[in-house]
């Protein structure tokens, strides 16, 4: 029997050890790597806010970490560019500077998320994740057929965005940046999950009709929830297209929403660390699996059944031998 | 803009449509009934595709072809109801999106592993190629106006089936209360998997369907598969009549939207932007459709129950 | 009838050729218990939860304290002062006895938009949902998670829970469902006390727990109120007994 706390504190560890090992014996690739799992891990959180503490089972969480991504993308396009974007109400030169590059992710996420939220919250169940299914690919159509932003094929930024005092193109820099951002979002998380916001929404999880006799608004709870989930889906889409200096309209895809949901339940619904745990064991399966053999897709299947149909509660849950959140 | 050019598009949207009600009626059978949503459904579109491609090739047959594409995703879905879905009748709802999800990713890599990545294609047969002049004087491929046959005469055929038959009965009764149907001796767990396999061998024949208009290749089912989705959201999830509405209005405002949407933006735009913004809305307009639908009627047109 | 709490007027419901409530007026006077009953299909908790917001009435209006609140949401009653419980318990049962109540305090006396602090550092919030739990005897259970309570200990619970929104009037759907002999002495005991924090209405089919309680009763049969009075004279009744037991008995 594991504590809970000990496995937290334990993978954050490893999180920052494993890249400073890799930088100690020069191995540029694995600190990309534990990068990419810090970035998935944070849109997976973002994600379970929703997922986890309200219950809403949103197939459609690409469509925060695109938004992230292409605001990202058109911004340092125009920079790169001298070219300048016009807002209608305004005209921009966009910009090659991070921390304005996440401000306008998050506000953008999180404006589409209260009208995708308003919509689709009207619903439940079934219609509910197949709504939010839906959105995401209305949004990657979108994309497709956006021609100024590269269409299909997206946008290519030539150099990676910047962030005063630190260089980025330092893999271990950029890696700094994204793990501080997802310590940050947990511990924010955790204030979140203990107020009373974080108490009504995980009773309107529970029971609606507890939460109305209260004098709750579920369906408020439920929508602010989930504008406050696709804002850190969005930031992690921003961080995500910046480490591959590269967005494309498969980051609205419906894999995408799938695979945040899959790193989530590997990892344990509703709990703290699962995203992150499942963050780093899809990362290293893909890593792992993907080199040993081309269809690698079979065996995450695979273990995804198994997780399924055998194992609530994820990884975190075997581990310390208690049951997860009810979705 | 002229007449010809408007009904051959509703022509292209009917076919479009009824190819969609076939996907969509196996999904919304499976969900009136078992209460279980299957996102694999598009893996059995392509096992239907691939069945009628490989047979097809070797045999030259297209009519073999479709046997095989009825008979292989009827089987696939018959065993993986057996296997796996009826595990998760009882679950959660996101039980059931994951482990379906598990399954388009094993029968995606597999078929992979199998047929390679390479498209494979599937020739209309020679008795259904060319064209054919339709009173008026307008030409239309013969093949797609088989598919609107085909796809009506099923249609028809599912009608009957669920209204007519004993079968159908025990559908019916299994929507409203499966203790009772239990208790009158019907083998629930059979009558779940022929159900399955009903509306997976639909899937396939789709597949097959449009295989020979469009390539074979791994990942095609799951766009049908999401349009699919669309179509039981507006038409009401469970409901058949409800699927059949929905697909023919999805395949029109698809088809209809992509040509005459730059054209009417055409009216007050220049051409150049008409054009951008005209397919860029039209690409968005099922969706668009979809969501006007929910806010008049949060469960669908023909739909009971959220 | 100013000391009336609670009221119903003409309230009718139709599902179909049904009618589950048929032109029901009821009230709820301060400092009493008033039990509904009625066997099984007489449209009780139809008419409860029209009372409490989760049905609409056809027709007829609901008052609390001299206020139509027919129009109003579920949570909105609520907040208007109406403290309901449950026949099957609806309660969080992956969170604590004391989170469960907390829950309450935060719906009706605070406010579920604050993100930073916890729920637990609250005082005021804390407090008042401590003294819900001391009320009702689950003070030593605060940190229990509910899903390990006993079955009555749940019922209990459910009376905190309503207890912290601090009501005008109780509305108890058969709290006494699934308790044994003792489990519903227990119970009894505590509701008798709290009718003079709020008055009860109160649907049950434990006739003892009526009986010991009531003030005044009221028998809903195929949704229409055929007597309202005390125990006694609904023991002598002879339209109940016609009710109940079929003509001449």
């Amino acid at each position: 029997m594991i504590n809970e706390r000990m496995i937290n504190a334990l993978v954050l560890a490893g999180l920052l050890a494993l890249p400073l090992y890799a930088l100690a014996v020069d191995e540029p690739f694995t600190i990309t790597l534990v990068t990419r799992a810090v970035i998935l891990a944070l849109a997976a959180v973002g994600l379970n806010i929703v997922l986890g503490f309200g219950g809403m089972v949103s197939f459609g969480h690409a469509v925060f970490f695109g938004i992230g991504g292409y605001a990202m993308g058109i911004l340092a396009y125009h920079a790169q560019t001298y070219s300048t974007l016009d807002l209608g109400l305004f005209t921009t030169e966009g910009t090659k500077l991070m921390p304005v590059i996440w401000l306008v992710a998050m506000a953008v996420s999180g404006l589409v998320a209260l009208i995708i939220g308003l919509l689709s919250l009207r619903t439940s169940g079934v219609y509910f994740i197949m709504i939010t299914l839906a959105f995401g690919q209305m949004f990657f159509y979108f994309a497709i057929s956006w021609a100024e932003y590269g269409g299909e094929d997206g946008v290519s930024i030539y150099v990676r965005n910047s962030f005063p005092g630190l260089n980025t193109l330092v893999p271990i820099q950029f890696f700094a940046i994204c793990f501080v951002i997802l310590c940050l979002v947990l511990f924010l998380k955790e204030r979140l999950r203990a107020s009373p916001f974080g108490l009504a929404l995980n009773a309107a999880r529970q029971s609606a009709t507890r939460a109305e006799t209260v004098g709750l608004n579920p369906m408020r709870l439920r929508l602010v929830a989930f504008v406050i989930s696709g804002m850190i889906t969005g930031l992690a889409g921003a961080l995500f297209a910046d480490l591959n200096r590269f967005v494309s309209p498969s980051m609205f895809s419906w894999q995408l929403s799938g695979e945040l949901i899959v790193l989530i339940i590997i990892g344990g619904a509703g709990r703290l660390m699962g995203p992150v745990i499942g963050a780093c064991v899809f990362v290293a399966l893909e890593h792992f699996l993907g080199g040993l053999t081309d269809f690698w897709h079979v065996y995450l299947g695979l273990i995804l059944l198994g997780i399924v149909l055998f194992g609530r509660g994820g990884i975190i849950g075997m581990l310390t031998r208690t049951e997860g959140a009810h979705v | 803009m002229s007449t010809i050019l408007i009904i051959e598009q509703v022509l292209n949207g009917l076919q479009f449509g009824v190819m969609l009600f076939l996907m969509a009626a196996g999904l919304t059978l499976i969900f009136g009934v078992m209460g279980l949503i299957n996102l694999a459904h598009g893996s059995l579109y392509m096992v239907g595709a691939f069945a009628a491609a490989a047979v097809a090739g070797a045999t030259g047959s297209f009519f073999l072809g479709l046997v095989a594409a009825l008979a292989a995703a009827a089987l696939a879905g018959a065993v993986i109801e057996m296997v796996v879905i009826r595990r998760l009748y009882a679950a959660p709802h996101l039980d059931q999106v994951l482990a379906t999800f598990a399954l388009i990713l094993i029968f995606s890599e597999g078929t992979r592993w199998v047929f390679g990545s390479f498209p494979l294609f599937l020739d209309i047969p020679v008795g259904l190629a060319g064209p054919v002049t339709l009173p008026g004087g307008i030409e239309y491929p013969l093949y797609r106006l088989a598919l609107i046959g085909i796809g009506l005469a099923v249609g028809l055929g599912l009608w009957a089936l669920i209204e007519r038959t004993r079968i159908g009965i025990q559908i019916r009764a299994g929507e409203n209360d499966r203790e009772m149907i239990a208790a009158l001796g019907v083998d629930i767990s059979k009558l779940y998997t022929l159900i399955f396999a009903l509306g997976a061998a639909l899937a396939g024949l789709a597949g097959a369907l449009v295989g020979a208009i469009q390539s074979v290749q791994v990942g095609m089912g799951e766009p049908v598969l999401i349009l699919a989705f669309v179509v039981i959201v507006i038409g009401g999830i469970g409901s058949i009549r409800g699927a059949f509405i929905g697909a023919l209005l999805v395949g029109l405002t698809d088809t209809l939207g992509g040509v005459f949407l730059p054209e009417l933006f055409k009216l007050f735009m220049e051409t150049g932007a008409a054009q951008k913004s005209g397919s860029a809305i039209a690409s968005m307009a099922i969706y668009i459709l979809m969501g006007l639908v929910l806010v008049w009627r949060p469960t669908g047109l023909f739909g009971a129950r959220g | 009838m100013s000391d009336v709490v609670l009221s119903t007027h003409n309230l009718t419901k139709r599902f179909g050729a049904l009618v589950a409530t048929d032109d029901v007026s009821i009230d709820l006077r301060a400092g009493e218990v008033h039990a509904i009953i009625g066997p099984n299909g007489a449209g009780k908790s139809t008419l409860i939860q029209q009372i409490c917001g989760g049905l609409k009435p056809d027709a007829g209006r609901v008052e609390l304290v001299g206020r139509d609140v027919s129009s109003l949401t579920t949570q909105a009653r609520a907040k208007a002062g109406l403290g309901r419980t449950f026949q099957i318990s609806q309660l969080c049962m992956e969170d604590t006895v004391l989170e469960n109540v907390l829950l309450g305090a935060i719906g009706a006396g605070g406010s579920p938009w604050r993100f930073w602090r916890g729920a637990l550092g609250l005082t005021d919030m804390r407090e008042r949902a401590q003294a819900a739990l001391h009320r009702v005897g689950l003070a030593d259970a605060a940190d229990i998670r509910c899903a390990n309570l006993s079955h009555g200990q749940r019922r209990q619970l459910e009376v905190a829970v309503a207890l912290t929104l601090n009501p005008r009037a109780f509305v108890m759907d058969e709290p006494m469902a699934g308790l044994g002999a003792d489990g519903s002495k227990q119970l009894t005991a505590l509701l008798d006390g709290l009718r003079a924090e709020a008055p009860i209405l109160l649907v049950e089919h434990d006739m003892d727990a009526v009986f010991a309680l009531a003030d005044r009763i009221s028998v809903l049969v195929y949704g229409k109120v055929i007597a309202t009075g005390t125990a006694d004279d609904i023991r002598a009744s002879d339209v109940v007994r016609e009710a109940y037991l079929g003509t001449e008995a």
